[in-house]
């Protein structure tokens, strides 16, 4: 996996840790997200890439459920891998 | 102390699943009352509380995770906190989940409310393995801080303490403030000076206040705002700021905000073990299968409506009994030969309508408790997620299949449960197209229509068909809604997964207790008018001589009050649909409700009520064709939804107006999709 490279949440495989860069989205709903503390700068692990179920990350000790056109939207940079 | 407060106003605020509702039951208990706030369909729950020499009115604010202006019930937290100006507001947090939830707590502090903060679920937190520094993070924010645990009334007399001793207290709002970094604190106080001029708006709220509002663009503010100088100069700011961080200084803001919170936490939270939530993931794998999710979910919706109809039935032959035990009773009163119309009045109108539909009560309760437990257990986050992607394809949210699978049952309380979507939008699309979901009361006229003219292999099939056409009409309905009048962003799908829980036996017994009451009542008092006045319209004007007579027939009586005559008048239009005068005589009828339709039949057909109904089925027969009777159903499945669904309409979207376009819109629909139908199997026949 390329790291240091920004790339789609959707591409991202599960237990990775990742550091949200960029959500390419309205106004209205990067704000939405913000309340929730996804915010560029903030750190998530994906716990499940969405195949099979669906895309979870754990924000915090907080478990978010996304959709995938919400995955797509996100753009973010992994920082490890843990296998 | 010289003089002591005795009546305190509370807020109660909080995010969504931070156990506000649980706090709030207990402590109200079920001293509670549930309301609107004034023009919004926000729900609004008020309830007293005792403690010590107080009284405390307890006013429940919506669930929210910020106080922006992007939804109905941010809007509606803040401007109660302006405009009501509570004694105090305690902020109810998942202390498990603590960064997050403080979030709103610093907004309510920079509106300078008085606040506790109530720090909940601290059981759930301790088993995470966090350690909170309460006097630290009290001293950090400048706020009272109480642990509780909602579910098992731990905390709550600490937490009336703290709320009570800030009440009385002079300087009870925090002074702290957030430092947002030179850059924007430069434009606020820029923006400050600008404000001296609205005096309106200095009158509620705080100018720092106002001038982060007017950086984060909020429209309410902006609204407000009366010189054009200061509009002018918040955009010279925000673009300025746009330019050095390069992005909105909305996100900036809620990012500093966020700063600070983390910095509270790392010195006053300790995290003394990593273990998440794994069991909750685990059954998440199952019940969110890409494959297994949908059938799990299908499988325990028909659960929850077998159950709710198997032991609904009970209760509802009670009823039944109590409300045919009252018209015996009544009737009693006048002795036979002699009917008088107020007897016919009392029975036929009052407790036909009224009981019509406090029969259904028991199946509303029993459904409400299921969907409460779904709701407390966490479920139906998982539920939502799982028919998302169905929904997104018309537009909806995953959760508005909750509400038309509780349709095919029942209308009204479908309806109810519309309150479970977030969205306006979504919420308003919802409620429009729901009636086209063939509810129970429609089967009876199926169950009149379909065994007198198709053939016993085809029934079940013709059957199907007509729910299957209310389907596709309801998509195609919300997907035009969607694109038109109700236009909006579909919001992608984000949602927090609270872990599995179990709910508490209070909690259900209260939720469902509040939605039987509010279907008795909005429902009933409507049901109530109209169904006397539509007994009126079918029992007058009388002609002289069927008074003098002795036995007139109902026939009579109906054909020639305002009803028959309505349908007289309105044959000719029905004409290409295939109806005649009693079937619209029948229609006008079903208006009060659908079981009407065939009590109507009945009557103008003077039917006794001691006949079978075999005997109807015969002279209908004799009278139209499949495909007339095809028309029939598909007109009764399509149009104008009962007095019961238009009272709820009303009340659940809080325009007359909606309740007035759905019922014509879908009268509109009827006629056309009817008249298409008919006239093209005329034309192939
Ligand atoms: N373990 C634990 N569960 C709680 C606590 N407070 C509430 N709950 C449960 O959390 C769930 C959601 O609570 P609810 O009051 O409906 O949340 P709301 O969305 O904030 O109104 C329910 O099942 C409650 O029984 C608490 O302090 N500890």
């Amino acid at each position: 996996m390329k790291s240091k490279e920004e790339i789609s949440l959707r591409k991202v495989s599960s237990g990775t840790l990742v550091m949200l860069l960029k959500i390419d989205a309205g106004q209205g709903l990067k704000v939405r997200l913000a309340a929730m503390g996804l915010l560029p700068g903030v750190q998530f692990t994906v716990i499940n890439n969405g195949h099979p179920g669906p895309f979870v990350i754990d924000l915090k000790g907080n478990r978010m459920v996304l959709g995938k056109g919400m995955a797509d939207k996100m753009l973010v940079k992994p920082i490890s891998k843990n296998d | 102390m010289t003089e002591k407060i005795k009546n305190i106003t509370i807020a109660l605020a909080g995010n969504p699943n931070s156990g506000k509702t649980t706090v709030f039951n207990s402590l109200t208990g079920m001293r509670q009352h549930v309301g609107n706030y004034p023009g919004v369909t926000v729900e609004k729950k008020e309830g007293l509380c005792h403690h010590k020499d107080f009284v405390l009115n307890i006013v429940d604010l919506p669930g929210t995770y910020s106080l922006t202006a992007y939804s109905a019930e941010e809007i509606v937290a803040r401007n109660f906190i302006v405009e009501e100006k509570p004694d105090v507001v305690v902020d109810v947090i998942d202390s498990a989940n603590i960064e997050r939830n403080l979030y709103l707590a610093v907004q309510l502090m920079e509106m300078e409310a008085p606040i506790v903060l109530a720090f909940n679920m601290s059981d759930v937190a301790k088993n995470k393995g966090l350690i909170f520094d309460i006097e630290m993070l009290s001293s950090l924010f400048g706020l009272p801080i109480v642990q509780t645990i909602g579910n098992k009334d731990q905390g709550i007399n600490e937490l009336l303490e703290a709320t009570v001793k800030t009440a009385q207290d002079k300087q009870r709002c925090s002074n702290l403030r957030i430092k947002y970094g030179k850059e924007i604190e430069d434009e606020l106080e820029k923006l400050q000076q600008q404000l001296q001029t609205e005096k309106d708006l200095l009158k509620k709220f705080n100018s720092r206040w106002i001038a982060v509002k007017l950086l984060e663009q909020d429209e309410e503010i902006l609204k407000q705002v009366k010189d054009t100088k200061v509009l002018d100069a918040a955009q010279d700011s925000i673009n300025h700021l746009r330019e050095i961080f390069g992005e909105e200084p909305e996100i900036i803001i809620a990012d500093r905000r966020y700063g600070f919170i983390s910095g509270a936490c790392q010195e006053a939270v300790k995290n003394t073990i990593e273990t998440r939530h794994n069991r909750s993931d685990m059954i998440d794998a199952v019940v969110t299968h890409r494959v297994f999710g949908l059938p799990i979910f299908v499988a325990l919706m028909y659960i929850v409506f077998d159950l709710t109809f198997r032991i609904g039935k009970w209760p509802m032959g009670w009823l039944e009994g109590l409300f045919g035990f009252l018209s015996r009773y009544i009737s009693g009163f006048w002795p036979t030969g002699q009917e008088s119309l107020i007897k016919s009045l009392i029975v036929d109108g009052i407790l036909g309508g009224v009981g019509g539909v406090v029969i259904f009560l028991p199946n509303i309760l029993l459904l409400f408790m299921a969907i409460a437990v779904l709701e407390g257990t966490g479920y139906m986050a998982r539920a939502a997620f799982v028919t998302d992607r169905i929904m997104h394809k018309i537009g909806l949210h995953g959760k508005s299949f909750i509400p038309m699978l509780i349709g095919f049952g029942c209308t009204v309380p479908a309806i109810m449960a519309c309150r479970i979507l977030e969205n306006r939008r979504n919420r308003i699309t919802t409620i429009l197209v729901l009636p086209l979901f063939s509810c129970g009361a429609r089967i009876t006229i199926y169950a009149l229509f379909i065994p007198a003219f198709f053939a016993l292999k085809w029934r079940g099939a013709v059957m199907l068909l007509i729910y299957f056409i209310g389907i596709v009409l309801a998509v195609i309905a919300a997907k035009i809604l969607r694109l038109t009048l109700l236009r909006g962003e579909t919001v992608p799908f984000v949602m927090e997964l609270p872990p599995y829980r179990m709910p508490t036996f209070k909690a259900i017994l209260i939720h469902m207790w509040e939605r039987g009451w509010l279907y008795l009542k909005k429902a009933g008092t409507v049901i109530l008018v109209i169904s006397v006045i539509l007994w009126f319209a079918g029992n007058f004007p009388r002609s002289a001589v069927e008074q003098e007579e002795e036995d007139i027939s109902q026939k009579q009586i109906l054909e020639y009050s305002i009803t028959g005559r309505l349908s007289g008048f309105l044959e000719p239009a029905f004409k290409p649909l295939g109806f005649d005068k009693r079937i619209v005589t029948a229609l006008i009828g079903a208006m009060a409700a659908k079981e009407v339709f065939v009590a109507q039949m009945g009557i103008t057909y003077a039917i006794s009520e001691h006949e079978d109904v075999s005997v109807l089925r015969e002279k209908l027969r004799a009278d139209y064709t499949p495909l007339q009777a095809f028309c029939i159903m598909l007109f009764c499945l399509i149009s104008a939804p009962c007095v019961a669904t238009v009272a709820v309409t009303r009340a659940e979207t809080g325009r007359i107006g909606w309740a007035i376009f759905q019922w014509a819109g879908l009268t509109a629909l009827a006629y056309v999709v009817t008249l298409v139908v008919y006239q093209l199997g005329m034309y192939l026949s």
